[in-house]
């Protein structure tokens, strides 16, 4: 059959719009993971037991189980209780918990590492504990581990590519439909892959520079 | 209701940690304006009698007050944090390793909690930074962050930080010993301004030089009793006990 | 939770299971191949060895698995590879993983103390004797931990074959969600299965750790 790469043009634009959902899912979600990451580690911490344990169980089926099935359970399992999410959301919810438990683990060993004068400075201001965490602790933590929730979204951009298999337009699935067209696989899904390889190069550009701009508050 | 030389009482302070007694049933009062300084070997609970005042370390036995207001005052938890928040506003504390917040500038590290407890607006408060920072010479650095202060640079932003509360009484938990010995005086010197103006303030300090010189009052502790007490002339020029003699003697040597 | 479907399914899933293991064994074995001669070509004294095992790094880690797994599976016949997709799924994930194992095994080799080469040098050892004798003793020791945090991503990984229609776990759960619409008891049973192939790798590897670990 051989490789043939002159049918790319007329099938490009459609290519690049999936590269613009590809970002947005990516972007959506890493917001999720991100704040989420925040929400879970404080509540893995320090709420009450009640709270806690639900929590750490959610934790643990999360980080034991493939990213792919988790996405059909949200998907498919929210339609069954009447929930009827469009894919795009559905994709969102999945890659963003996925990541926020992920992104909690790294939150919790910082948060516990922040040093024990940081509280003491802070409760001497008479700030209560919730406030000491709020503006002292946790924005101290999340910030020592940036580079590595810097490593999670980029893992997260190429996790992305599974939420074609639920219908979501991005990069994956349009090159699924100018393959659909073409016949041509071997053609597209390469060029599927360099747009991903390109942006992951952006985020490590971004990812470096965040680093480097925080460096002096730490 | 409240005798000028009992502004700050402590009373039969007592804690232990398990079997092991660090504070051993200590009373001191301190007047309205007075510097006390604490010296004494390291283990001799002088931190932790000064941590107990604000409750930063809570005693198992005694009473602190304030003005007429007991600071560990039996309550309910939730009401308790509420008095010992309020309390701990009048109280400022300046930690051995400075405890500044990494992630705010010098302004936001004075900013923060009066904009956050006293509900100051955002012109309030930087009027209040400016000042503050003034005061102990560190205006130059506004807007750096403590990562690109020195040692002696971080502390004076650390007291800024303990004044912009306006508090009653301001706690020294060995304010110069993390620094290196070129910058203590800066930080000596912004205390005996606060001394000047008649700032309550308590001590702790292996500094022998500076205690003679700034405070009204010394004790020496040992083994968390107070082994004695009197003003720096005395417990200095002609320590009446054995033990005081013996670690004033160590420590001059040491300094020498 | 219908309790009855489950315990009708369960036999397909537990066959699914050993698919799942047995994938996650062989692309583990492909990658960890995959890895040592990445940190060999990373490590070597060749510009160009480098340079290409800095490009293998560099485009596996930075393309989806996903994608990889297609192009070798869906595209590889255009350039005359002929693979069923158990294999494509093997050898396409086994050399992802190998990328992150280079990266791993790298790590360890040169976080071993120069000092150690210096002194196997001192006392005569070749430079490849220093590195079989010294180097790599240590750096083994060292690598179990994150080779198991490789390891345990890769398991998830396998997930992916379904998308080429490998009937292994993730497959078999989507296939009877499709048909019986009970997507919870589904997840249940598939996720659970995971778990305990998860939990187990994972004690495996602690245990292998403290074993070798220099105390």
């Amino acid at each position: 059959m051989g490789l043939d790469f002159t049918v790319i043009p007329k099938y490009l634009d459609v290519v690049l719009l999936g590269c613009l959902w590809t970002i947005a899912i990516t972007v959506a979600a890493a917001l999720v993971s991100f704040f989420g990451g925040i929400l879970l580690a404080v509540v893995a911490l320090y709420a009450p037991a009640v709270i806690r344990l639900p929590f750490r169980a959610f934790e643990f089926v999360f980080m034991g189980t493939p990213l792919l099935l988790q996405l059909f359970l949200i998907y498919f399992g929210l339609v069954q209780i009447g929930i009827d999410l469009p894919a795009f959301v559905a994709g969102v919810i999945g890659l963003g918990l996925h990541f926020a438990v992920y992104n909690s683990e790294l939150i919790q060993t910082a948060i516990l590492a922040v040093d024990r004068g940081q509280m003491e400075a802070a409760r001497t201001l008479g700030l209560s504990r919730t406030q000491a965490l709020r503006k002292v602790v946790v924005p101290q933590a999340v910030r020592a581990v940036i580079p590595p929730i810097g490593n999670n979204m980029i893992a997260l951009l190429k996790d992305s590519a599974l939420v074609s298999v639920i219908g979501v337009s991005e990069l994956t699935l349009s090159a699924q439909r100018a393959i659909g067209a073409t016949y041509r696989p071997f053609e597209f899904y390469l060029l599927a892959a360099a747009f991903y390889y390109v942006i992951n190069l952006g985020m490590e550009w971004v990812q470096r520079r965040i680093e480097r701009r925080i460096a002096i508050s730490r | 209701m409240t005798e000028s030389n009992d502004f700050v009482q402590i009373r039969h302070a007592q804690k232990s940690f398990g079997t092991l007694e660090v504070l051993k049933d200590i009373s001191l009062n301190v007047a309205r304006g007075q510097i006390v300084a604490i010296i004494g070997p390291s283990g001799s609970g002088k931190s932790t009698l000064l941590r107990a005042i604000n409750d930063l370390d809570a005693l198992t036995g005694g009473e602190v007050w304030l003005d007429g207001v007991q600071v560990n005052k039996k309550l309910p938890h939730r009401q308790y944090e509420k008095h010992i928040n309020e309390m701990r506003q009048q109280i400022g504390m300046v930690f051995q390793h400075f405890n500044l917040f990494p992630h705010m500038t010098a302004r936001e590290n004075v900013t923060m909690a009066p904009k956050m407890l006293k509900g100051l607006t955002a012109e309030e408060a930087d009027a209040l930074a400016e000042e503050q920072l003034d005061k102990v010479g560190m205006l130059e650095r506004i807007d750096y962050y403590p990562s690109q202060l020195s040692g002696g640079q971080k502390q004076r932003v650390a007291i800024a930080r303990a004044l912009a509360m306006k508090p009653k009484l301001m706690l020294f938990d060995e304010a110069t010993s993390a620094l290196d010995p070129e910058l203590v005086g800066e930080v000596n010197q912004v205390m005996k301004k606060l001394a000047e103006e008649h700032m309550t303030m308590i001590i702790v300090t292996h500094e022998m030089d500076f205690a003679a010189s700034v405070c009204d009052r010394v004790l020496f502790m040992d083994q968390g009793v107070v082994v004695e007490e009197g003003p720096p002339e005395q417990v200095f020029g002609n320590p009446q006990k054995d033990r005081t003699r013996a670690f004033l003697r160590k420590e001059l040597d040491e300094t020498e | 939770m219908d309790i009855d479907l489950m315990m009708r399914v369960y036999p397909f899933f537990l066959e699914a299971a050993w698919t799942t293991i047995l994938l996650s064994v062989l692309t583990a074995l492909l990658g960890l191949a995959c890895g040592a001669l990445g940190a060999a070509a990373r490590l070597s004294r060749f510009t160009s060895l480098r340079l290409l095992g800095a490009t293998y790094v560099s485009i596996f880690r930075g393309t989806p698995a996903l994608i990889q797994l297609f192009i070798l599976y869906f595209g590889g016949p255009q350039v005359g590879i002929q693979l069923d997709a158990f294999e494509a799924g093997v050898i396409g994930l086994g050399i992802n993983a190998g990328a992150y194992m280079t990266e791993t095994i790298r790590g360890a080799i040169i976080s071993i103390d120069k000092g150690q080469r210096e002194a196997a040098r001192t006392l005569g050892l070749s430079q490849f004797q220093a590195f079989y004798k010294v180097i790599l003793p240590q750096a083994a020791r060292l690598m179990v931990r994150p080779l198991g945090v490789n390891l345990n991503m890769l398991i998830k990984a396998t997930a992916l074959v379904a998308a080429i229609s490998v009937v292994e776990l993730t497959y078999t759960a989507q296939r009877y969600i499709g048909s019986t619409y009970k997507p919870f008891e589904m997840f249940l049973l598939a996720g659970v299965l995971y778990m305990i192939i998860i939990y187990a790798t994972g004690r495996g590897v602690s245990w292998l750790d403290r074993k070798v670990r220099i105390t």
